[in-house]
C-alpha cells in the first residue's frame, strides 16, 4: 500500500544530519556535562556550543536560553515559573483562546487551585487576535500574557510583535508558544519582543523530548524541578547533551533550508487548498490564507466527523490528523475552531493535513485521489448531512 | 486494496476478542481492531486499580500490542457519550423504576450493533466481529439464527437477543463454536499477550461491582438522591425502613434490617408507592410472566393469541425452563412456566430457546404469584 505522511505538524523524522551530529553524544563522548574529568568537560562544551548556536538563530543571549524536554515543559515553565514567583503582587493570567493545551491547562490549573483571574484573548474568524482586544483585558495585576506564535492546528501566525507591545507598554511580560513557527518562518524575540519563548526540536526535524524556553534578561521565574545546579538552577536534571546538540543542528539545517522550502510548501499547500475545495463541496479552509505557516491545512468538510475521515484516510495510507495529535480522540470539537466562531457542523468535520520536506506533488495528487470519495461515502451515510439537504 | 472482507473487531483487551482477531486475520479478513471507550473513571468511580478491567489504559495497551502483533489497524472509538445516554441512564432509571436491568443487554442492541456498526459502515467494513461465546448462523431459506457456544459454560447467547436480523447479517462470533480452554491455547500458542488474563463478568462501569454504591454516586453528582421508605409484608403490615427502592431486588435476603424468626426476601418492589414488599420463600415462586419489548431472531414474528413451547432462562445463571409462551401483540408476550419459577425479576431478560437456538426474548415487565 502506498503511504503518504501529512502530519508533520504533529511530528517530523529527525534529519539525516541531525542523527549523524547526536550520534557521538550518545556513545563515544557521552560524559555528564556536569562532571570535571575530561568526558564531562567535551559534553559541557558541546552542550554550551549548541546553546550559542541556538541563541544566535533567534537572536538572544546564550545565558537567556534554558534547554527543557519539549514544548509542553518550556510553556508550562513559563506560566508557572512565574505565576510562582510573581505570586502575590499579581495573580491575573491572559492566554490566546486558540492556545496550545500546554499553555492553556497550566493558567487552568492556576485559576482552579489558586484563585488566579483567567481571561482568554479571543480571535477573529481567520484565528487572529487584536492587539486593542489585548489592550482592554491586561490590568496592573496581570502576571502573564500568553500568545502562541503560529497555530498548530490552523497554521495561522499571529502578530506577535504589535500584541507584545502592548503588553510591554502596561509592564506585562509576555510569552509565546514559538514551536510551530520555529524553523518556519522567522523567529527573532528581539524584533517579536517578547519576554519568554517556547521551542522544540522534533517539529523542524530534531529529536523529540528536546526544548528550549528563552527568558530574557532580568526575568525571574520559579523552577518546576529541584535536585541539582543544571541550567543555573532554573531546570534542574542531567544535561540531554545529545539532544541539545540535535536540536542546534536542525535549527541549522532550517535555517540554510528555510526560503526554500517556505516557497515549496506554499505552493504545494495552495494547490492542495485549490484542488481540494474544486473537487469537494461544501469544505472550508479553517485559518487565515494570508498569515500563515505554508505547512498546514485545516479543511472542514461539513457534516461528517473529521476523525472518521482521519480513520479512513488510515486505511489507505494516509496519514492526518483531527485537531491535534494531543486531542485526538476527544469527542468535543477543537478549542481553536470554536474560538474562532467556526459552526459545529463544520468544527467536527475538521481535518488537519500538514506538509513537509519530503511531501512531493504525486503525494498530494494520491489524498486529492482517495479523499473526495471518502468526503461523498461518509456524508451519504451522516444523518447530519441528510438535515441539511 | 486486497477485495478481502474488513471487519471491524470490537476488542476489550482480554483473551476471548483478541483470539477473534486473529482467528479472523487468519482466516484472510483485513482486520480491523476497535476499542470503545464507553465511560471515564472519573464519572463511575469504583476502584480503578483492579485488574482485567475494560476501558482502562492498560486494556488499550494490550489491544494495540495484539493488533500490531497480527498486523492489524487499532483504534479507540470514544462512544462514552452514546453509551452514557442509552445504557447509563437507563440503568440508573431501571433501578429507580423498582427494576432490575442488565445492562449489557442493553449495551449489545444500542452500542455494539447500533453506533459501532455505523462505525462500521464509516470505516468501509463489511462485518464486525466479536468475542463473543455464541454462534451466528444463517439456515438456507431461513431467518438468522443466533445459537449457544459450544462451551456451555462460557454460552453468552442469553446477552443477545435484542440483536435485529440485519445485525445478524453483518456479525462474525468466531469463539462460538470453540471452548475456554482452546480459547487461551490458541493465544498462547501464538504468543498473545492477553493469553494469560483473567476476566470480568461485572458490569464494565461498576468497577467495584458495588452497583448500591454507584447508584448513590452517580445520582448525587447530578443532586439527586433516594428516598427511604417503609418495608411491609404482604398484608401490609409495616416491618421497617429502606433506604431507597433502587438499593432492593428481587429475592434480596440479606441487608433488609429486620430481625424476624423466619427468613424474610424482596418479593416485591413498588417504587411508585415507595415501598418494598417481603415475605417467604415460598411466595417467591411463580409460574407467570409478561415480556415487553420483545424482539424476535430465529422465529418470525407470530399473530396475536399464536402459542409456542420453549426452554426460557429468566437471568444469566438460570437454566431454561420449559414454558409456553403466547403472543399477545407484536410487542409483548406472556410465558407459563411448567414449574414455578424462583425470583422473576423485572427488568432482567427473558430469553425463548429451542435446543441451543434462540428463538427470541425481551425484557420481563412482571410476574404473579403462584
Amino acid at each position: 500500500m502506498k503511504t503518504v505522511y501529512l502530519d508533520y505538524n504533529a511530528t517530523t523524522p529527525s534529519d539525516p544530519e541531525v542523527v549523524e551530529a547526536m550520534l557521538p553524544y550518545l556513545s563515544s563522548t557521552f560524559g555528564n556535562a556536569s562532571s570535571v574529568h575530561s568526558s564531562g568537560r567535551e559534553a559541557k562544551v558541546a552542550l554550551e556550543q549548541a546553546r550559542e548556536s541556538i541563541a544566535s538563530f533567534i537572536n538572544c543571549e546564550p545565558s537567556e536560553l534554558f534547554f527543557t524536554s519539549g514544548g509542553t515543559e518550556s510553556d508550562n515553565i513559563a506560566v508557572l515559573g512565574t505565576a510562582a514567583h510573581l505570586r502575590g503582587r499579581r495573580d491575573h493570567l491572559v492566554v490566546g483562546a486558540a492556545e496550545h493545551h500546554a499553555v492553556i491547562e497550566p493558567a487552568e490549573h492556576l485559576a482552579h487551585t489558586q484563585g488566579f483571574a483567567l481571561n482568554l484573548l479571543p480571535v477573529d474568524s481567520d484565528g487572529l487576535a487584536l492587539p486593542d482586544e489585548l489592550a482592554e483585558l491586561v490590568t496592573d495585576r496581570t502576571t502573564l500574557v500568553s500568545v502562541m506564535h503560529a497555530n498548530n492546528e490552523t497554521g495561522t501566525v499571529q502578530d506577535i510583535t504589535a500584541l507584545a507591545s502592548v503588553a510591554r507598554e502596561r509592564g506585562v511580560l509576555f510569552h509565546t508558544d514559538a514551536v510551530q513557527s520555529i524553523g518556519k518562518i522567522e523567529v527573532d524575540v528581539r524584533k517579536l519582543g517578547v519576554d519568554m519563548l517556547s521551542l522544540t526540536g522534533h517539529k523542524i526535524y530534531g529529536p523529540k523530548g528536546t526544548g528550549a524556553l528563552f527568558v530574557r534578561t532580568g526575568i525571574k521565574f520559579a523552577p518546576l524541578f529541584y535536585g541539582g545546579a543544571h541550567e543555573r538552577k532554573r531546570r534542574p536534571g542531567t544535561e540531554n547533551v545529545a539532544g541539545a546538540v540535535g536540536l542546534a543542528t536542525a535549527l541549522q539545517v532550517a535555517a540554510r533550508r528555510r526560503n526554500d522550502d517556505f516557497s515549496t510548501m506554499s505552493e504545494l499547500t495552495e494547490f492542495f487548498i485549490d484542488t481540494a475545495t474544486a473537487l469537494i463541496p461544501d469544505c472550508r479552509i479553517n485559518g487565515s490564507r494570508e498569515s500563515r505557516i505554508p505547512q498546514t491545512v485545516n479543511i472542514s468538510f461539513d457534516g461528517i466527523e473529521g476523525e472518521a475521515v482521519v480513520l479512513n484516510l488510515d486505511l489507505q495510507g494516509v496519514a492526518a490528523s483531527s485537531g491535534s495529535a494531543c486531542t485526538s480522540g476527544a469527542i468535543e470539537p477543537s478549542h481553536v475552531l470554536v474560538a474562532m466562531g467556526v459552526p459545529p457542523v463544520s468544527a467536527q468535520g475538521a481535518v488537519r493535513f500538514s506538509i513537509g520536506r519530503a511531501t512531493t506533488r504525486a503525494d498530494l495528487d494520491y489524498v486529492l485521489e482517495i479523499l473526495p470519495p471518502i468526503v461523498q461515502r461518509l456524508r451519504e451515510m451522516s444523518p447530519l448531512w441528510d438535515k441539511r439537504k | 486494496m486486497t477485495g478481502a472482507k474488513r471487519v471491524l473487531v470490537a476488542m476489550s483487551g482480554g483473551v476471548d476478542s483478541s483470539v477473534a482477531a486473529l482467528l479472523l486475520k487468519n482466516r484472510g479478513y483485513e482486520v480491523v481492531g476497535v476499542h470503545m471507550k464507553l465511560w471515564d473513571h472519573l464519572e463511575v468511580g469504583g476502584d480503578i486499580y483492579r485488574d482485567g478491567r475494560c476501558c482502562s489504559l492498560d486494556s488499550i495497551t494490550d489491544c494495540r500490542f495484539v493488533c500490531d502483533a497480527i498486523g492489524a489497524p487499532f483504534y479507540v472509538l470514544n462512544l462514552s457519550e452514546q453509551f452514557a445516554c442509552d445504557v447509563i441512564e437507563d440503568f440508573v432509571s431501571e433501578y429507580r423504576a423498582g427494576r432490575t436491568p442488565n445492562p449489557c443487554v442493553r449495551c449489545n442492541s444500542e452500542i455494539k450493533w447500533k453506533a459501532l456498526l455505523h462505525k462500521a459502515d464509516e470505516l468501509g467494513c463489511d462485518v464486525i466481529a466479536t468475542g463473543h461465546y455464541a454462534q451466528v448462523t444463517n439456515p438456507p431459506e431461513r431467518r438468522w439464527q443466533i445459537r449457544k457456544g459450544v462451551d456451555s459454560t462460557r454460552d453468552q447467547s442469553y446477552v443477545l437477543w435484542g440483536l435485529t436480523q440485519s445485525a445478524l447479517a453483518r456479525t462474525l462470533m468466531p469463539l462460538g463454536t470453540m471452548k475456554k480452554t482452546e480459547v487461551r491455547t490458541v493465544a498462547e500458542q501464538h504468543g498473545l499477550r492477553t493469553a494469560g488474563k483473567s476476566e470480568s463478568r461485572e458490569i464494565c462501569f461498576v468497577a467495584d461491582d458495588d452497583y448500591r454504591r454507584f447508584l448513590r454516586e452517580y445520582e448525587a453528582r447530578r443532586g439527586r438522591t433516594f428516598e427511604s421508605g417503609e418495608i411491609v409484608r404482604a398484608d401490609g403490615r409495616v416491618l421497617g425502613q429502606h433506604s431507597g427502592t433502587a438499593f432492593y431486588t428481587i429475592g434480596q435476603r440479606r441487608g433488609l434490617g429486620i430481625a424476624h424468626p423466619t427468613p424474610l426476601y424482596v418479593l416485591r418492589i413498588d417504587a411508585g408507592d415507595n415501598r418494598i414488599v417481603v415475605g417467604d420463600d415460598s411466595a417467591l415462586h411463580s409460574t407467570e410472566m409478561t415480556v415487553e419489548p420483545v424482539n424476535w431472531v430465529a422465529r418470525a414474528p407470530g399473530s396475536t393469541d399464536e402459542e409456542f413451547k420453549a426452554d426460557v432462562k429468566i437471568r444469566y445463571l438460570h437454566d431454561p425452563a420449559r414454558a409456553r409462551v403466547k403472543i399477545l401483540n407484536d410487542r409483548s408476550v406472556s410465558v407459563s412456566f411448567q414449574q414455578p419459577q424462583r425470583a422473576i425479576t423485572p427488568g432482567q431478560s427473558a430469553v425463548f430457546y429451542e435446543d441451543d437456538v434462540v428463538l427470541g426474548g425481551g425484557l420481563i415487565r412482571s410476574s404473579r404469584a403462584v
